[in-house]
C-alpha cells in the first residue's frame, strides 16, 4: 500500500504568511470573557465556489499555525509540512487548508504572554483557565468569519485529536467527518500526571515567580526539564534504543554530571531550544486545558455521536504508551455503539507517540482516501 | 470485473439499501460489491492492517480489530445483516461469534468451506492425508483456520441453538449443488436469523 514518500522541500505550499483574526469578545466556557482576542491562522490551497473543500488542521501542545510551507523569513517548514501541499494527504490542490494556533498559547493568539487591554501589561496568571471547548469557540468563530458552513474534516494529533473530538461532540453540523488521531476520550492518571510534574517543574523554577517574568529572566530551566519530560513520553523505549542506544557522546567532561550519553545531550538540546520559542506559562495553561478536556463531560460519547452523518477515521501508532492504542479504541467503541460509519487503524510503528509526526506513508494512505470519499460524498450529497 | 461466483450468491441475499457488517472483510472485495449493486451502508470489521489500507483505498468503512472482541461492542440489531464470509473457521470462539452475529443482526449470513466435501473424504480415507482442496487450500501448518466443520455440522449446530435457517446454498466451483450437499459442494451459504 506505500504511498511514495514525498520529499518536504519538493513541490510544497512555498512561502507562507501567517494572518490574524480578530475577536472582538470571546466568553469561556466559565463565563469568563476575553476582549480582543487575536487568533493567528495559515491557509494553504484555494476555498472552492461551493465551500465544500476546507479542511480545519488542529495542532498539538506546543503546536502553531504554521503548518505548512515556509514561514515569512523562508527558515522554517511547517509542522506537518509533509502531510500538506500538491498532491499530498491535505492536497492543496483539492482542499482549503486552514490552520490556526490555540487561544491560551504564545505563537501569536491571545495568552498569559499577551499584553491585557484592561491594565497594559502581560496577563501572566491573570489569564482565565481556557479548555479545549475554549480553543474550538475561538477557531470556529475564525471558520465563521471565512465564510465556511461545513468543514470536510477537523483533523489533528494528541491534543489536535481532542479538538476535533470537541467539534464532532459540540458542533457536528459543521464537520462532515472527524479524524482524531493519537488521542484519548480524556486524559488518564498516568498523562495527567506526567504534565503536572512539567508544570512542576516550571513553577520550582525560581525565575518563574509566580508567572511573572516577562521582561526578566525567563524559568528557562524549568520549562527545558518540563520539555525533557515531555519527549521522553513522546517517543517508544525501542525508537530511543535505535537513536541512541548507550552511544556516549565525544569530547572533555569537565564535570561528573555532564551529558555522557547522547540520550542526554539529545534532552538537554531539546530542552534548551524549546525555551526560545515557547512560554512556560502557556505551557502551563495548555497541558491543563489537555488534562481537563473530556469528551463525555455532558453525556456518554456514544449519546453524543447518535444519529449523525458525521465520519469518522480514528488512527492509533502501536508503540505510543503516552496515548495509548486503547484510548483510541475507547473513541472507535462511542462510534460503534452509536452505529455512525467509522474507520480505525492502529499502525504498526515503533516511533511512539511522535509517530503521529513521522508516519507520513500510512497517514497519506489513510487520509487521503478517506478524504476523497468524504469530498465525493459531500459533493453529491 | 469477474465476481467470484460465492461473492454472486451472498448478493442474491442481501436487499437494496440495508446496513451491512462483514466481519473479516479482508481487502473489502465482497462489501465493494454489495455496495456498488445493492446499496448498502457497509461497514467492515478486519484483523489485518495491510488489508485495511486496501479497503480504505476502495472508500470503505473499516474498523482494525478482531472479531471475537470487535463484535460485542454494537447494539443489538445495529445492521440487517452481519456477515461471515469464510471467517468462521478462523474465529477464537465461533460460538460466542455467532450469538453476538445474531443479536447485532437481524440476520446472519455464513459462508464456508465444507469439510465433508467428497475430495476431502477420499485425501482423508485412500491417502491418510489431512485435506487440501480449492476451497481448503492450506497445508496443516500454514493453515488459518482455526475450526473444521461439514455442512451437516452447522445445520445440527442451528437446530441445537435454535436458530432459524431462512435460506441455503450450497456451491461447487462455479456451480450451484443441488444433490447431497454434504458430499459435493466445497461451500455452503446460509441466511439464517433468531427467527421468532
Amino acid at each position: 500500500m506505500k504511498t511514495k514518500r514525498i520529499d518536504k522541500r519538493e513541490d510544497g505550499v512555498g512561502v507562507v504568511e501567517t494572518q490574524y483574526f480578530i475577536i472582538d469578545s470571546l466568553t469561556l466556557e466559565n463565563r469568563e470573557k476575553i476582549e480582543h482576542v487575536t487568533l493567528a491562522y495559515e491557509t494553504y490551497g484555494d476555498l472552492n465556489e461551493n465551500k465544500t473543500n476546507a479542511v480545519l488542521i488542529l495542532h498539538a501542545l506546543s503546536g502553531d499555525a504554521h503548518a505548512a510551507g515556509l514561514d515569512i523569513e523562508q527558515k522554517n517548514p511547517g509542522w506537518w509540512d509533509s502531510m500538506i501541499g500538491p498532491g499530498r494527504a491535505f492536497d492543496t490542490n483539492k482542499y482549503f487548508v486552514i490552520c490556526s494556533n490555540v487561544i491560551g498559547g504564545c505563537k501569536g493568539s491571545t495568552g498569559p504572554s499577551s499584553i491585557n487591554p484592561a491594565t497594559g501589561r502581560h496577563y501572566a496568571l491573570d489569564f482565565p483557565i481556557v479548555t479545549i471547548n475554549d480553543m474550538d469557540d475561538a477557531q470556529k468563530r475564525l471558520i465563521d468569519h471565512l465564510g465556511i458552513d461545513k468543514l470536510l474534516t477537523a483533523v489533528g494529533g494528541s491534543m489536535g485529536g481532542m479538538l476535533a473530538l470537541s467539534w464532532l461532540v459540540r458542533y457536528p453540523d459543521r464537520i462532515r467527518s472527524a479524524i482524531p488521531i493519537a488521542t484519548a476520550i480524556k486524559h488518564g492518571p498516568q498523562q495527567i500526571a506526567f504534565d503536572e510534574v512539567g508544570r512542576q517543574a516550571i513553577m520550582a523554577d525560581p525565575h518563574w515567580n509566580s508567572g511573572n517574568y516577562y521582561g526578566g529572566p525567563l524559568p528557562a530551566k524549568g520549562l527545558a526539564v518540563a520539555r525533557m519530560i515531555g519527549h521522553i513520553t513522546y517517543m517508544s523505549d525501542m525508537s530511543m534504543e535505535v537513536k541512541f542506544g548507550r552511544q556516549r557522546k565525544n569530547g572533555t567532561q569537565p564535570f561528573k554530571f555532564t551529558a555522557d550519553y547522547e540520550v542526554e545531550g539529545y534532552l538537554r538540546y531539546r530542552g534548551d531550544s524549546f525555551v526560545k520559542r515557547f512560554d512556560a506559562n502557556s505551557y502551563l495553561y495548555i497541558t491543563k486545558a489537555m488534562d481537563n478536556f473530556d469528551a463525555t463531560q455532558w453525556r456518554p460519547l456514544q449519546d453524543s455521536l447518535q444519529g449523525l452523518k458525521t465520519k469518522v477515521l480514528v488512527i492509533a501508532f502501536k508503540s505510543d504508551w503516552l496515548y495509548p492504542a486503547y484510548q483510541s479504541k475507547e473513541i472507535v467503541k462511542a462510534c460503534k455503539r452509536s452505529g455512525i460509519e467509522t474507520t480505525y487503524c492502529e499502525v504498526d510503528s515503533t516511533y511512539g507517540h511522535d509517530a503521529f509526526l513521522l508516519e507520513i506513508d500510512e497517514e497519506t494512505h489513510l487520509i487521503s482516501h478517506f478524504l476523497k470519499t468524504v469530498f465525493h460524498e459531500y459533493e453529491t450529497a | 470485473m469477474n465476481v467470484r461466483f460465492d461473492h454472486k450468491a451472498i448478493l442474491k441475499l442481501v436487499k437494496p439499501q440495508s446496513a451491512v457488517l462483514e466481519l473479516g472483510c479482508g481487502t473489502g472485495d465482497l462489501l465493494s460489491l454489495l455496495i456498488k449493486e445493492r446499496s448498502v451502508r457497509g461497514q467492515g470489521l478486519e484483523i489485518d492492517e495491510q488489508a485495511i489500507y486496501a479497503c480504505v483505498a476502495k472508500g470503505l468503512n473499516v474498523i482494525h480489530g478482531d472479531i471475537d472482541s470487535g463484535l460485542a461492542e454494537y447494539e443489538d440489531k445495529s445492521f440487517d445483516y452481519v456477515i461471515l464470509n469464510q471467517s468462521l473457521q478462523q474465529i477464537k470462539h465461533p460460538d460466542s461469534v455467532l450469538t453476538d452475529a445474531l443479536r447485532v443482526g437481524r440476520k446472519v449470513i455464513i459462508s464456508f468451506s465444507n469439510f465433508a466435501y467428497y475430495k476431502s473424504r477420499l485425501q482423508i480415507f485412500f491417502r491418510g492425508r489431512t485435506p487440501v482442496t480449492g476451497a481448503l487450500p492450506y497445508q496443516w501448518y500454514e493453515t488459518p483456520n482455526l475450526h473444521f466443520l461439514s455442512i451437516t455440522d452447522f445445520i445440527n449446530y442451528c437446530g441445537l441453538k435454535k436458530i432459524r435457517i431462512e435460506r441455503r446454498m450450497y456451491i461447487s466451483e462455479d456451480k450451484r449443488i443441488k444433490l447431497l450437499p454434504n458430499l459435493f459442494a466445497q461451500t455452503g451459504i446460509f441466511l439464517a436469523d433468531r427467527g421468532l
